[in-house]
């Protein structure tokens, strides 16, 4: 019996933590999967239902309101913070003054929630008193800055939040990467005549590949799940005109309480992530097994 | 006598294109700071709104300085006015949030460096697809389990309690701090523990004598990224409790939505530098840690 407990030690250390993943992970998703079948209102029914919730979701004007807004906060999401990000990592990868300083100003508002920062930014957005009084204060009279309550350009300020979020986080990945790379490639490179934009666009660059994978994945990941600035920022209004997918699944279920519409929403939610994550994690396992 | 040579004509190189460099380097820390003082602005609107009084605020921008160090709204913010109903103020719930944390920060950092532990050191067939199990699970996104949990915690009798939320956190914790913790015992030695299991020494003994006292920085970054996650978190926090048994970020955000008669930003100011101080205080003090974390889990190796 002891001998029996000392062999499989590991293996009951270990039992906790994938009993527990096992069930509020893999189980909790089988089981969204399943209600997302199924006609369910306040409470969960069981049974089959069909892809009726799938049809439905899709033919809501709401939900295709938030699949567009996270379309378009997506790839300006990705595209801001990675020429931001590459610029600050380039930049202070120059045997900069201060670099500590600049780089911990960068990157302190991945420390902050995004309900703290989304409070900052709504007062600062704001039009009454916020940035279009201050430039109006200063004699531009007719300067006007009214994105947070326009429906058209609401979505918008959520990426100026997010962006100026996530940005410094892009930069440290990319500095990292910048910094791995052996000093004589570029010396070399240089010795040839190679200006410091070739060094950088022709050469380092392209080394990058694996930190533009990797800001990719996680920026995007980031944007599929984005719901704590919208609910700060926005709350998705004016109207519906800012909601997004997250917004969507948690209103649908706790206010509106169609639980079997909600769980087909959060489905494609899933469904949306796995179809970044699992590629990334399959490369990545690769690249371990391949060293 | 190659080398050499190259680097001399490296310095000429260096020693010719002075000028454009010197134009350069003004450019370079013209954008640096240009950047800096983006990032920088919110902070800054935020601590001198704080300060003002809503009359200032009215008359000056945001950019213009208080007339003085006047901490009403941070007493407002923290303690209230001192009026019963309806008045909410940050007290309780940076309690709750700091109950919630603590309890939550321990279980999943303790879990965590258990499996990595086991999962490095005392492998097993099949392992590397339990690590891919339990990795998958920093992905997933958390609308895909709120469900079932909200129903789970219900028939559990803890929903709407601070136990609740630190049995959600640590769960959906243990993904990532497996992931710290394997990633970083991978690269500790397995001849010490091979010669460790020689000499006698059992699974704990082990893991006390030998992985225990070289993990302090792993577990340094692992409960600073658990504490920034928790503290941060707002998804469970109002989809699993409201009212009294809220953390401080869904207290912030009812603050600040809650519509009273007269909007007080320099109130809502406070509160959100309130809700975030602690960890911002976190990553001035241990930003290498909190940065590590961050790149831990994306760039390896």
């Amino acid at each position: 019996m002891f001998k029996w407990l000392e062999k499989n030690l590991p293996k009951i250390v270990m039992a906790p933590a994938v009993g527990l993943i096992g069930w509020f992970v893999y189980g909790f998703v089988l089981w969204t999967l399943y209600i997302s079948f199924t006609n369910s209102k306040i409470l969960p029914k069981y049974e089959l239902w069909g892809f009726g919730q799938y049809e439905k979701l899709w033919a809501s004007r709401k939900w295709l309101i938030a699949v567009d807004n996270l379309l378009i906060f997506t790839a300006l999401f990705l595209i801001f913070c990675v020429v931001i990000g590459i610029i600050l990592a380039i930049f202070l990868d120059q045997k900069i003054r201060a670099e500590g300083l600049l780089r911990t100003i960068y990157l302190y508002p991945m420390a902050l929630s995004f309900i703290v920062t989304g409070t900052a930014w709504k007062w600062i957005l704001n039009p009454t008193l916020g940035i279009q009084k201050m430039f109006r204060d200063w004699g531009f009279e007719n300067f006007t800055f009214d994105w947070l309550v326009d429906r058209e350009m609401a979505i918008y300020t959520i990426v100026i939040a997010g962006v100026w979020q996530s940005a410094g986080f892009v930069m440290a990945l990319f500095l990292a990467g910048l910094r791995s790379v052996e000093d004589e490639i570029v010396k070399a490179a240089k010795i040839d005549g190679a200006s410091l934009f070739t060094v950088y666009w022709k050469i380092l660059l392209p080394m990058m590949r694996p930190v533009f994978f990797t800001s990719f994945v996680i920026l995007v990941h980031i944007s599929i799940k984005s719901y704590d600035l919208i609910v700060a920022l926005t709350q998705g209004g004016p109207g519906i005109s800012t909601t997004m997918p997250a917004l969507y699944m948690t209103q649908t279920a706790f206010h509106k309480s169609q639980v079997g519409l909600s769980a087909a929403s959060a489905m494609m939610m899933f469904m949306a992530v796995a179809a970044v994550i699992i590629p990334y994690l399959y490369s990545e396992l690769r690249r371990e097994n391949a060293r | 006598m190659q080398d050499s040579l190259k680097s001399s004509s490296y310095q000429q190189l260096e020693q010719k294109s002075k000028y454009t460099n010197m134009f350069l380097r003004w450019f370079l820390y013209f954008i640096l700071i240009l950047f800096a003082s983006y990032f920088i602005f919110p902070l800054y609107v935020m601590v001198v709104t704080s300060l003002k009084t809503m009359e200032e605020i009215r008359q000056g921008t945001l950019l213009s300085w208080p007339s003085g160090l006047n901490l009403e709204s941070w007493a407002v913010a923290w303690g209230g006015r001192g009026y019963g109903a309806g008045d909410t103020f940050l007290r309780p719930y940076f309690w709750n949030s700091i109950k919630m944390v603590v309890p939550a920060v321990f279980f999943s950092t303790f879990i965590g460096a258990m499996t990595g532990y086991v999962l490095t050191k005392w492998r097993f067939k099949g392992d590397q697809w339990v690590f891919l199990f339990l990795l998958f699970g920093c992905f997933i996104p958390f609308q895909a389990i709120l469900l079932p949990m909200a129903r789970t915690l219900g028939v559990l009798g803890i929903s709407n309690s601070v136990v609740g939320l630190v049995l959600v956190h640590t769960v959906y914790g243990i993904p990532f701090t497996t992931l710290f913790f394997r990633n970083y015992y991978i690269s500790v030695p397995t001849e010490l523990v091979k010669a460790a299991r020689i000499d006698g020494a059992g699974f704990f003994k082990i893991f006390f004598k030998i992985l225990l006292p070289i993990s302090a920085p792993i577990i340094v970054v692992t409960v600073i990224w658990q504490f920034t996650q928790i503290w941060n978190d707002f998804l469970f926090g109002s989809t699993f409790s409201f009212g009294e048994a809220a953390p401080i970020q869904v207290a912030l955000n009812n603050m600040v939505l809650s519509s009273t008669s007269v909007k007080e930003y320099n109130v809502d100011m406070a509160s959100a530098i309130i809700a975030g101080i602690p960890t911002l205080i976190v990553y001035v003090l241990a930003g290498k840690y909190f940065i590590r974390g961050l790149t831990s889990g994306a760039v390896k190796g």
